[in-house]
């Protein structure tokens, strides 16, 4: 490699890997823990005596004051031990400011602390009983009556007009940015593409619902809770309760799924600490499944309005794209809808914008790929848009738009493979054999089409620290407070362990999930393998240039006198040129307590000198029944260029695990508000779609060997996220491809495409 | 969850006797029951378990089958005297749920399940099924699920069964065994209601009545079919779904039977259709009419309206396929 980051040791094992464990597709280490039912989840905790269960009772209003609460009936049933309201509920910190400070994770969160309810669902009384089915029982018999706003607002498209501009959005992107002249450039344009595209809340859903134990030892509080990323849970939660973040340890070893929805602290994490405070005795809240839909995470509905204009040879001159998404009174989070369009395709003239709609429903909050998925449904689309008004095949219109730097930043690219996947992708996936005409291919009464999105998400990188320790008998220990929720980080870092230290990935332990451990990314953001990995391989370093040190030093070692700089550890063995002796040797003679190393690695170099981001192509065939309408995938592609991959089998997980959650995006995901209350319609698994092992089809994402020298020293990309983006738009591309149907409205519903079918007696 | 008592039936009569005090309701599989007891939608004092009576067997009576109530749908699915005579109720009963659920649900109980519409789940909304008099939140609400047949201004939910659609068409009764001994026997039709005022009330069963048995009569001559239209390939409950029984005799209909799911409160025969298409030449124009006769007092509720057409386009299409007529014209 030519280049490397400055924070980048000087040597990295990871890149010379010859113990060939990186890259190698090692099953997951925490397989068999979890096939076998003795990982615990944090519902799962036993052998706490006297464990409590807390039930919440949600707001039956959308909006307003809660006027009388009669606890007694609840209070007098059996088992129950308490009933926390906003009237008796520990004190708690006020509640965090509308605004995000520097880490919108890391801020107070009360519950039960005012009569107002600001949301329907929110949390209005946690009943405390001895059993889960009491407190169930109980929590049916609290009673609230309300007062109701009649000002309450809860749609979206009613409210467009009163949008509001941020002072900014997610991820600390800014709210608009422009260059040149849209308005001019686009009149001028001689092919215009003016389209709205509008999407809908959705929720993430992970299989393990959010589910806290709460447990007080004096003034100790532990809370064994999933997620995402320990280190804003523990000072959130410390926050919250007002008490120094050292009595609080959060426990989090692993995690059913989050997508982003475990990384705030959400109500029954802080309701599970108050009721275990009142009840002195450890309390478990677990949401339900309907519980999960107020009061966890959504993707805000939004829409968004895409303009592009450009030359009769296909040459972008203008892309304007504008979003307008739902948040709330209380809590300001405004999705980076906008942002994706700032890094696909050149165009000299261009504005990427966003306003806020506040509606009183419960706050929006990250969803896999926030602002990358939604904001790829409106370019990706409308590319396809302008591809059909240019007759041009949509892979050829993006490759001619392909940017020679960031179009945004005018940085230099890392590295930026998004041609090379169109390409191979293409060559794959027999993009030559679609349909030229939309609605000309059928296979018995299927209408069957292809289409094409790209997709991309940014490097992020966060500060991380690891510790690892090396024992005498050839043994090592990582340990830090990252995550796994399912992603496979115990696995990629107990490769990236093994590979530095020489050592086998059967001698290497990997501990994640306990805030007392060395603080790191955690899950989010696609951060956390690059993050967690990089503070592992420094640590690691350092423990080889100690151990280096002791055997160069020993006059016993054949290694003495070596050079301490060009000690490897190689196999079990301490190895300088052709000398070598077993590691576990050294060690029982020179550190028989073993050798232990930090590693920090600092996150992202400021200011950036170059722009990283993962890019892909997503190819999907679709079949539309031409009777009933109803839209199921046949076949779906992502090509990927991510850097070096870690752990191919880890890799493709992630990668088709956030395909099939666009296929949800794309045609069945959609959460429904009920625009008298405000409440969500659909708030359960059975009518809420996700897709299901009989909507995935034949399914493959690959990854196209790309070098990455900058993003970090592991030289990776995060795949977590990326996987999604863009899968929405293929689908719609390829809905339009079969049908010749432009749906803009989300998700693709076959009662969407029904009116536009031909007639089915005569066809 | 309310608390409960529970006891396991030893044998029919008594298991129809203590179901006949109020508050007692019968436990089968438990797949849909479980679940409203914990939101509270059901509160039954005391349930009595049907699981264990010896009402699991699938025989032939002649030239029908005798189905016992106990008959899980997977099993229901699998046998092959279903398999071979009446492949519409094979296919109907494989279109639903998930496979851990047919494992689970019983043949009664199927039969007997509630309907999925939203508001009747969600103990914070007006609904007249679930609390007689509060209203219908469906009505002015979101209404993508629901009824376009036979629904009233109490009430527009759907019944969400693909089984009982099935049976419909294969015009199955049902033994019962009441509560002092007696047995009666209805046809399918007869069991359920329409919600008409009082949506609240589902069945024609008396109470502690125990379905025994679904008993089919000989196949009717002619093919069969179950088309379901759906959100996603599998687990969601039918949009519209069409149960076929057609006999095409020298290119004319001589015989159909037809029932749809998804657009009523109960399994919907589509008498109309069937008679519009006996004696008519098997063509497209034909089932095209009889879709339309089927559909004729169809009503939308706004977000439901496109289930006319999408049931008027399906029926005419499961006709042609289950007549072997091709769509090309």
């Amino acid at each position: 490699m030519v280049n490397r980051s400055p924070l980048s040791p000087a040597i990295n094992p990871v890149e010379e890997n010859r113990g060939g464990l990186i890259g190698k597709p090692m099953n997951r280490v925490d397989g068999p823990l979890k096939v076998t039912g003795r990982a615990k989840y944090s519902y799962e905790y036993r052998g706490l005596k006297d464990t409590a269960y807390g039930f919440i009772v949600g707001a039956g209003i959308g909006k307003g004051r809660i006027s009388g609460i009669d606890t007694s009936r609840a209070e007098a049933a059996p088992r129950v031990l308490a009933v926390l309201t906003y009237q008796n509920a520990p004190k708690q910190a006020p509640p965090h400011p509308r605004e995000n400070g520097a880490n919108r994770f890391d801020r107070s969160e009360p519950f039960l602390f005012s009569p107002d309810v600001r949301y329907y669902g929110e949390p209005v009384a946690l009943v405390i009983a001895e059993t889960y089915e009491a407190a169930r029982h109980a929590a049916g018999l609290v009673e609230v009556r309300y007062v109701k706003d009649a000002q309450a607002k809860f749609d979206l498209a009613a409210s467009q007009s009163q949008a509001y501009k941020p002072k900014g959005v997610n991820a600390g992107m800014k709210t608009d940015t422009a260059e040149g002249d849209f308005d001019g450039a686009f009149a001028a344009a001689p092919v215009k593409i003016d389209v709205t595209y509008h999407l809908p809340h959705e929720h993430n859903m992970p299989m393990e619902p959010h589910a806290t134990q709460a447990v007080w030892d004096g003034d100790q509080l532990t809370l064994y809770s999933g997620q995402q990323i320990a280190a804003t849970a523990h000072s959130s939660i410390a926050k919250t309760l007002q008490i120094p973040p050292e009595r609080v340890r959060v426990v989090t070893p692993f995690i059913g799924g989050g997508f982003g929805s475990k990384v705030p602290l959400h109500a029954q994490a802080v309701l599970a600490a108050l009721g275990a405070k009142v009840v002195r005795r450890p309390v478990k809240v677990a949401q339900t499944r309907p519980q999960m839909f107020a009061n966890t995470n959504h993707r805000p509905e939004c829409l968004q309005r895409m303009r592009l204009g450009a030359t009769k040879d296909g040459v972008l001159t203008a892309i304007a794209h504008d979003v307008w998404s739902q948040t709330t009174p209380f809590d300001e989070f405004i999705e980076q809808t906008a942002a994706f369009s700032r890094v696909m395709y050149a165009a000299p003239n261009r504005a990427h914008r966003h306003w806020g709609v506040i509606l009183d429903l419960p706050s929006s909050d990250i969803m896999r790929a926030p602002g990358e998925e939604p904001g790829s449904v409106a370019q990706e689309c409308a590319m396809d848009e302008l591809a059909v008004a240019l007759d041009m095949d949509p892979i050829e219109l993006r490759i001619k738009n392909e940017p020679k730097d960031d179009p945004e930043t005018h940085l230099p690219f890392s590295s930026r493979s998004l041609v090379e996947c169109y390409r191979e992708g293409a060559r794959r996936f027999g993009w030559s054999t679609r349909p030229k005409r939309p609605a000309t291919l059928r296979d018995g009464r299927w209408l069957v089409g292809y289409g094409v999105a790209s997709a991309m998400f940014p490097t992020y990188m966060r500060p991380s620290a690891a510790a690892v320790r090396v024992n005498a008998d050839g043994t090592a220990v990582v340990k830090m407070d990252m995550t796994d929720i399912g992603t496979g980080s115990y696995t990629v870092l107990t490769q990236v362990a093994a590979e530095s230290l020489g050592l086998a990935p059967e001698k290497v332990t990997v501990e994640l999930g306990d805030s007392k451990l060395p603080k790191s990314s955690g899950s989010g953001g696609s951060f956390g393998a690059a993050s967690a990995g990089s503070a592992t391989l420094l640590a690691c370093e350092h423990v080889r240039a100690q151990i280096a040190q002791l055997a160069t030093k020993d006059r016993r070692s054949p290694l003495a006198g070596a050079d301490a700089a060009t000690i490897a550890l190689r196999d079990g063995h301490v190895v300088a040129g052709d000398k070598s002796e077993p590691l576990s040797a050294v060690l029982s003679r020179l550190a028989p307590a073993g050798v232990e190393g930090k590693g920090e690695h600092q996150g992202a170099q400021q200011p950036a000198k170059y722009s990283s981001h993962v890019f892909g192509a997503q190819f999907a065939e679709v079949g539309v029944d031409i009777d009933s309408g109803e839209i199921r995938v046949r076949r779906m592609l992502g090509v990927f260029g991510s850097g070096r991959i870690l752990n191919p089998k880890t890799a493709r997980s992630q990668l088709i695990g956030g395909m099939i959650m666009g296929i949800g995006a794309g045609l069945t995901e959609e959460s429904i508000v009920d625009p008298r209350d405000g409440s969500f319609v659909n708030h359960d698994l059975a009518e809420y779609h996700v897709p299901v092992n009989a909507d995935v089809p034949q399914i493959d994402a690959i990854c196209l060997e790309e070098q990455e020298p900058y993003a970090n020293p592991l030289g990776i990309k995060g795949l977590g996220e990326v996987g999604i983006v863009g899968v929405a738009a293929a689908l719609a591309n390829a809905v339009y491809n079969a049908t010749g149907i432009r749906v803009r409205k989300f998700p693709i519903t076959l009662d969407k495409v029904l009116g536009g079918l031909p007639d089915t007696g005569s066809t | 969850m309310m608390p409960f008592t529970y006891e396991r039936a030893l044998d029919a009569s008594s298991a129809a006797k203590a179901a006949a005090q109020p508050g007692t309701k019968y436990i089968a599989g438990g797949t849909n029951l479980l679940d409203l007891m914990k939101l509270e939608i059901e509160k039954p004092a005391h349930l009595v378990d049907i699981t264990r009576l010896p009402l699991r067997q699938i025989e032939a009576t002649g030239d029908g089958v005798r189905i016992g109530s106990q008959v899980p749908n997977s099993d229901l699915a699998a046998h092959p005297l279903i398999r071979e005579r009446y492949p519409v109720l094979a296919k109907a009963l494989l279109a639903g749920a998930s496979g851990q659920l047919r494992n689970k649900a019983s043949t009664g109980g199927n039969l007997l399940q509630r309907t999925r519409c939203y508001y009747f789940y969600d103990a914070e909304k007006p609904c007249n099924k679930r609390e007689p008099g509060s209203g219908c939140a469906a009505l002015q609400g979101f209404n993508r699920i629901h009824a376009i047949l036979g629904a009233s201004d109490s009430c527009i939910a759907v019944h969400p069964s693909d089984m009982a659609v099935a049976l419909t068409a294969l015009d199955a009764s049902i033994e019962t065994l009441l509560p002092d001994g007696s047995k009666r026997t209805l046809p399918i039709g007869d069991l359920y209601r329409l919600p008409g005022d009082t949506p609240h009330i589902e069945t024609t069963l008396k109470p502690g009545e125990l379905i025994t048995a679904v008993v089919l009569p000989a196949p009717p001559a002619g093919n069969q079919t179950y088309r379901k239209v759906r959100d996603r390939a599998s687990y969601a409950f039918a949009l519209v779904s069409v149960a076929a029984i057609v006999r095409v005799d020298a290119g004319r209909v001589r015989d159909a039977r037809i029932a749809m799911g998804g657009v009523a409160h109960k399994p919907w025969r589509a008498v109309e259709a069937e008679k519009t298409l006996r004696g008519k030449p098997a063509s497209m124009a034909s089932f095209a009419a009889a879709a339309q006769a089927a559909l004729r007092s169809a009503k939308g509720h706004g977000g439901n309206d496109f289930k006319i057409p999408l049931a008027q386009r399906v029926l005419t299409r499961t006709l042609a396929d289950v007549a072997g007529i091709e769509g090309a014209a």
